[in-house]
């Protein structure tokens, strides 16, 4: 193991620049507010989402079919899912697209209305959440990656 | 982008690219090693990637003109779904080099490529002459290229 770690540090000094290029922190979640959820109505969780400055992430629903469009899924029990929606994204031009792209940037929320069931069981509990995004800047794209969001739910 | 100036790295500061395995579009096993004698343009791209977009058409016509005086691109994809959506954008984009199905492993053998395109210049020795992270300006490449052929 500490020849592989030896390994692997030796090939990141020996190429420096794109060692560099490691993606930095381009999205981060805010830890969302607790929601109470009472039984057999529907409920609404909004969570805060931040994109680095310089960078943009695309948006749930980007125009060209290549490109990695933006995903929220959630655990399903002991709520179900009735809709994810997303704010309307800006078409941005970039140096390297020929044609705008529908991309997130800044600061933005995302939407959950969730029906809680009638049989529900009371009680705290967490609902986990994959945010799935491929972030880019003005010359280069970071793999796609997941970020995992942890809803405090009170159902009543 | 860059200001057109080649990049390329004296021959004594050259570290050895690390030789791999992968395998092309035919299955061929294809190794870095194959490629001694020639000066190598390793691409690491993937489908989603704008910016890697606006290189492969300069990557096309480097190959085009200098194929003949021991000149090769080699494009290493880093999709996940591997050959199911790289042989599509392939074909649509008339990629005319080689292309591999890349791994972490590869990437982290290269210093671990994160951020793409990243695009290493490689001498006939099997050095790597020059790292270029991100769009790079066409003019580098081909400066770069004519200096090392």
């Amino acid at each position: 193991m500490a020849f592989a770690n030896c390994s692997r540090l030796a090939a990141i000094l020996l190429f420096l620049p794109a060692a560099f290029a490691q993606s930095p922190a381009i999205l981060t979640v805010a830890q969302p507010q607790k929601v109470v959820a009472k039984r057999n109505t529907d409920v609404t969780a909004k969570i805060d989402v931040s994109i680095a400055a310089g960078y943009h992430v695309n948006s749930n629903a980007p125009h060209e079919a290549y490109l990695i469009p933006l995903r929220l899924t959630w655990t399903l029990a002991p709520l179900t899912v009735e809709a994810v929606t997303f704010p309307k994204a800006r078409d941005e031009k970039y140096s390297f697209s020929e044609e705008p792209l529908s991309v997130f940037t800044g600061n933005f929320d995302i939407a959950t209305k969730f029906k809680v069931p009638a049989d529900a069981l009371s009680g705290p509990t967490i609902l986990v959440g994959k945010l799935r995004y491929q972030a880019c800047n003005n010359t280069m794209c970071f793999p796609p990656k997941t970020v995992e969001v942890k809803l405090p739910v009170d159902v009543q | 982008m860059g200001d057109g100036r080649a990049a390329v790295k004296a021959g004594k500061d050259r570290k050895s690219a690390p030789d791999f395995e992968l395998k092309d579009a035919n299955g061929h096993t294809v190794r870095l090693s194959d490629y001694r004698g020639k000066v190598v343009l390793l691409d690491f791209w993937a489908t989603w990637c704008g910016p890697c977009k606006i290189e492969i058409p300069w990557f096309q016509e480097f190959e085009r003109e200098n194929k003949d005086k021991g000149f090769a691109v080699l494009g290493v994809a880093m999709d996940e779904e591997g050959w199911d959506v790289v042989k599509p954008f392939a074909q649509h984009m008339n990629i005319n080099y080689r292309l591999l199905i890349g791994n972490d492993s590869i990437a982290d053998q290269f210093g671990g490529v994160d951020a793409l395109p990243t695009t290493f210049l490689i001498d006939r020795e099997g050095k790597i002459a020059a790292v270029h992270v991100g769009l790079s300006g066409k003019r580098e490449f081909e400066n770069g290229i004519r200096e090392l052929l």
